[in-house]
């Protein structure tokens, strides 16, 4: 559900990009989606296409790069990779994980005019 | 507070349905389909800007007004009947003769939540997220304006019923406590374990109804400490007080800390201004 809000966001940050990089219209964005970030890539697409419209990224492209979230396992010392909270590292089996990134929801490229 | 975002709006529940503040834009300017051949090249932007930067701008400021005032803040996130409310009452019966408490309440619809804390006699505000799932900072910060300040004391934020999106919503406070209920299942942690990695606390409530029930109250706590492994845990029940007094604890040890905070928050300043005075009187020479 709020995805639509993460959307608004999006939509605002563009334009707050539009002011400070010179651009008139957005024609493609592309987001990086950590695997620990609380949403659905599906319901943000969906979402953006409708909070886009009368803006100046309406019709734009959506594009989602999924990254994989790390962390530090705390028994082994190892910094692995974390697909979901809860599970165990993938070197030792211990749960002892300390999150390093993987959060992020970030705006990375944009198509402008 | 809304110096962050100025939009001069005092209501709540704006925030949470109007895009971008609902600043215009003027769409004459803006050239249909200019992507056509030959009409303009487009260019590629590189940007590092997170989505939630703005929500994060709102929480900063709020967490900054906390801190010089010395309130400690809590948010309450659980799924909806866990008890929140309850455990609310009757926190505040307890602490409200020893210290400043205010209450923000979050529901998608009615204000029966803040009548019920009204009811105990502290102030408390109501935010309508009317088809929005969750409390955002920028609500916070305007509802904050119509309470009395908690000045050392505790601010209690009771999120909207939803173990999911509260959880990527920082509001400024000091801690997310989630509450999970004992009539809910041991794998709450599991299913939504972005909650529970959020929360620094969990509280499983309604512990006096284990009896009756086929819940097993440590592989509860086992999950949640899979999924988040320092989060500390208190068994409570808001009907019998079980547990309360170790939740009271916790409490006033935060309200400490918000003191501490404050101190550290007025010295720096203080120090701040020094200097400058120092260096306006330097500019004077030997007087």
């Amino acid at each position: 559900m709020h995805e639509m809000a993460l959307c608004e966001g999006l939509v605002q940050a563009l334009e707050e990009q539009a002011g400070s990089q010179g651009f008139r219209r957005v024609h493609a964005v592309w987001v990086e989606v950590g695997s620990l970030a609380v949403i659905e890539c599906d319901a943000m697409r969906f979402n953006f296409d409708i909070v886009a419209r009368g803006t100046l990224a309406e019709d734009a492209q959506f594009n989602i790069i999924e990254v994989d979230g790390s962390a530090w396992c705390l028994p082994c010392g190892a910094k692995v990779v974390m697909q979901r909270f809860g599970d165990p590292c993938p070197k030792c089996g211990g749960y002892q994980l300390q999150v390093l990134d993987g959060k992020q929801i970030r705006i990375k490229q944009l198509e402008v005019t | 507070m809304c110096g962050i975002c100025g939009c001069g709006d005092t209501s709540t529940s704006h925030a949470t349905k109007e895009p971008a503040h609902g600043h215009p834009h003027d769409r004459a300017e803006t050239p249909e389909h200019v992507h056509a051949a030959g009409l303009s090249a487009t260019r590629m932007v590189q940007v590092e800007q997170d989505i939630m930067s703005a929500n994060q701008r709102h929480a900063d400021a709020n967490r900054r007004y906390f801190t010089e005032h010395g309130v400690f803040v809590v948010n309450l996130v659980s799924s909806p009947g866990s008890g929140k409310t309850s455990l609310l009452v009757e926190t505040i019966r307890a602490l409200q003769d020893r210290l400043p408490i205010a209450v923000i309440e979050g529901d998608q619809q009615t204000g029966l939540d803040a009548a019920r804390i009204a009811a105990t006699g502290v102030p408390a505000w109501q935010i309508n997220t009317g088809k929005g799932c969750h409390l955002d900072a920028h609500g916070v910060g305007h509802a904050v304006e119509h309470l009395p300040a908690a000045n050392g004391g505790i601010l209690f934020i009771e999120n909207v019923g939803n173990l999911v999106c509260p959880a990527g919503f920082d509001l400024g406070e000091a801690h997310k406590v989630v509450v999970l209920s004992v009539t809910e299942g041991e794998d709450k942690p599991f299913k939504y374990p972005h909650m529970f990695h959020a929360a620094d606390m969990m509280l499983l409530n309604k512990i006096d109804l284990l009896p009756f029930l086929d819940f097993d109250v440590e592989a509860t706590m086992e999950a949640a400490r899979q999924v988040h492994p320092s989060i500390e845990i208190l068994a409570v029940s808001a009907m019998t007080g079980n547990g309360i007094d170790l939740w009271l604890d916790w409490l006033l040890a935060g309200v400490e800390r918000a003191q501490q905070g404050r101190q550290a928050f007025l010295l720096a300043r203080r120090d701040a201004l020094q200097r400058e005075i120092d260096s306006i009187d330097s500019q004077f020479g030997p007087r």
